[in-house]
């Protein structure tokens, strides 16, 4: 589904500052794939993450999706198979907007945004048994502005709002960093739930070890820019969570 | 009775440079400076097309192309050449004052014995309350475009556009090109002002134009504290209020004037009036916190 290829990526090249983020990664991600990375900061994990985004452009090497070479296609294309949630759950949902709107943006993520009005009643009807699905309660506060929510409830959504249009790759960078261990365990349970019902090709940044531990189909450690380990199938499921700790011993 | 009926007819004129400010700041939010250029533009475009007798229908969209022209030229300066938007509507209203004077080719161009929009079309027998009429038909359907425009998908995206870059990008949406629509649909508003007041007051000048952003921005700010007063969420309450706050900032300027406040001091009362309005919520914030 995804495919890297000897990928570099160096910020500051040349200044004091310089930062070699991504040295030359080769790797393949086959569809289906529930990908967790995990690392030190600074190993390079979410300019990997902006890298098959699109939100950050090689220095060299390719990058291929879904058969597409994408290298030089700015993120808004890449949408096309591309959902994402950020660390931040500001950065994933429109604060102002109301929850109906982030939902009808979402919605044509890989469409045209015309001058047709498409909030209607059927379309209101349709989101509100899809967040009702959350049993957070929202069903009744589709009008209220995004921002009045919490943040744990805005990474729901915005995990809700990527399925909303076709979606082949679902991108988490730490969406649960921000939140409390309630909200945070709410919300990887959601992802896991999309990923398998959608069969999406999913990337999953992590700090939190327990997370690492208990999902995904695939982990891979990144240090200095560069897969250190990397562990699929039997191998992941057969992985004790001190194995992980002992990787960043 | 009559100055405040000029007043309200004056905030008529202005509210459709109300509504590119409100565009421009509110939903994506750059402040664009663009408008003093654009507004003179307008009107210049308005005053030079009517002395050669062109019809209304060529002015108008004449008038709506060079506004957009403008705007559009400081959206791709900030986002193509990556220029701070402040700097861009700068360097944009500059060159635009020599491309105003090479249009009009003197500095005030008189409209008198000329037909204008508010001639042609006669809807009473009175001349003021005509304008108004056709001032307030004119305001309804800009408005009622805006306001459709921005329950659009199109619209939609607009509004998220200035409110959360990342998420709109990642649902597929070019940020770059939408600012430049923006800023383009905002100036061509603000043109439409100069087209506006240039055949209401029946002159085009060059410095018209000079401090016409803070019309804009004080109807907006006004508009701005009655939203959160009145914690208001509508798409089409915010337009409506956006274009009280035009006539009331108008109908504040003409009591002023009325109590009889030296017209050279208007400028600074103007810019005070704005200030006061600024920092009214702001101090009632602090008190209750």
């Amino acid at each position: 589904m995804i495919t890297i290829t000897d990928v570099h990526k160096t910020f500051n090249k040349g200044k004091a500052n310089q930062v070699n983020a991504v040295n030359g990664i080769t790797l393949e991600i086959q569809s289906g794939e529930f990908l967790v990375i995990v690392g030190s900061n600074g190993s390079g994990k979410t300019t990997m993450l902006n890298l098959i985004a699109g939100s950050v452009s090689p220095d060299n090497g390719t990058i291929s999706i879904d058969g597409n070479d994408v290298t030089n296609m700015p993120d808004y294309k890449r949408s096309r198979w591309i959902a994402r949630v950020f660390q931040n759950p500001l950065s994933g949902t429109a604060p102002d907007l109301s929850i109906l709107d982030n939902f009808r943006l979402a919605s044509i993520r890989t469409k045209r945004k015309g001058l047709s009005v498409g909030v209607n009643d059927a379309f209101k009807k349709q989101v509100q048994e899809k967040v009702a699905g959350l049993g957070m309660g929202l069903q009744d506060k589709i009008d209220q502005p995004m921002g009045t929510l919490s943040g744990g409830q805005r990474q729901a959504l915005t995990l809700l709002m990527s399925v909303m249009d076709s979606c082949k790759v679902l991108l988490l960078d730490e969406p649960t960093a921000a939140l409390d261990p309630r909200s945070a365990d709410v919300v990887m349970r959601t992802a896991d739930t999309l990923i398998r019902d959608f069969n999406l090709t999913a990337v999953f940044i992590t700090h939190n070890l327990k997370d690492a531990f208990n999902y995904g189909t695939r982990i891979i450690q990144m240090g200095e820019g560069l897969i250190i380990n990397d562990l699929s199938g039997t191998a992941k499921a057969s992985l004790k969570q001190n194995d992980l700790f002992d990787w960043f011993a | 009775m009559d100055f405040y009926l000029t007043a309200l007819l004056q905030g008529l004129c202005f509210s459709a440079i109300a509504l590119g400010i409100y565009i421009s700041m509110k939903i994506f939010n750059i402040p664009d400076i663009t408008t003093d250029g654009s507004y003179t533009l307008g009107g210049v475009v308005t005053a030079v097309l009517l002395t050669n007798h062109q019809p209304a229908y060529v002015i108008l969209p004449a008038v709506i192309l060079a506004g957009a022209a403008a705007g559009a030229l400081t959206g791709i300066i900030h986002t193509k050449l990556k220029i701070n938007a402040l700097l861009a509507g700068i360097l944009v209203m500059t060159a635009l004052y020599s491309v105003n004077l090479t249009i009009l080719g003197r500095s005030n161009l008189p409209l008198i014995n000329l037909p204008s929009l508010f001639t042609i079309v006669s809807v009473v027998n009175d001349p003021n309350q005509n304008t108004f009429w056709i001032l307030a038909i004119f305001v309804i359907v800009i408005t009622f475009l805006i306001g459709y425009l921005l329950k659009t998908d199109f619209g939609i995206a607009m509004r998220a556009t200035g409110n959360s870059e990342s998420m709109i990008r990642s649902l597929g949406v070019n940020t770059d090109r939408m600012k430049i629509t923006g800023l383009a649909l905002a100036n061509a508003l603000t043109a439409l002002s100069g087209y506006l007041v240039a055949q209401f007051q029946g002159f085009a000048d060059i410095s018209m134009g000079i401090g016409i952003v803070i019309v804009g921005l004080g109807s907006v700010i006004i508009a701005e504290t009655l939203i959160n007063w009145f914690k208001l969420t509508s798409v089409w309450l915010s337009l409506v209020l956006v274009l009280a706050g035009a006539v009331i900032f108008q109908l504040v300027l003409a009591f002023t004037l009325s109590v009889g406040v030296d017209p050279k001091l208007l400028k600074i009362v103007t810019a005070g009036f704005v200030l006061v309005i600024v920092s009214l919520p702001r101090l009632s914030l602090l008190r209750s916190s």
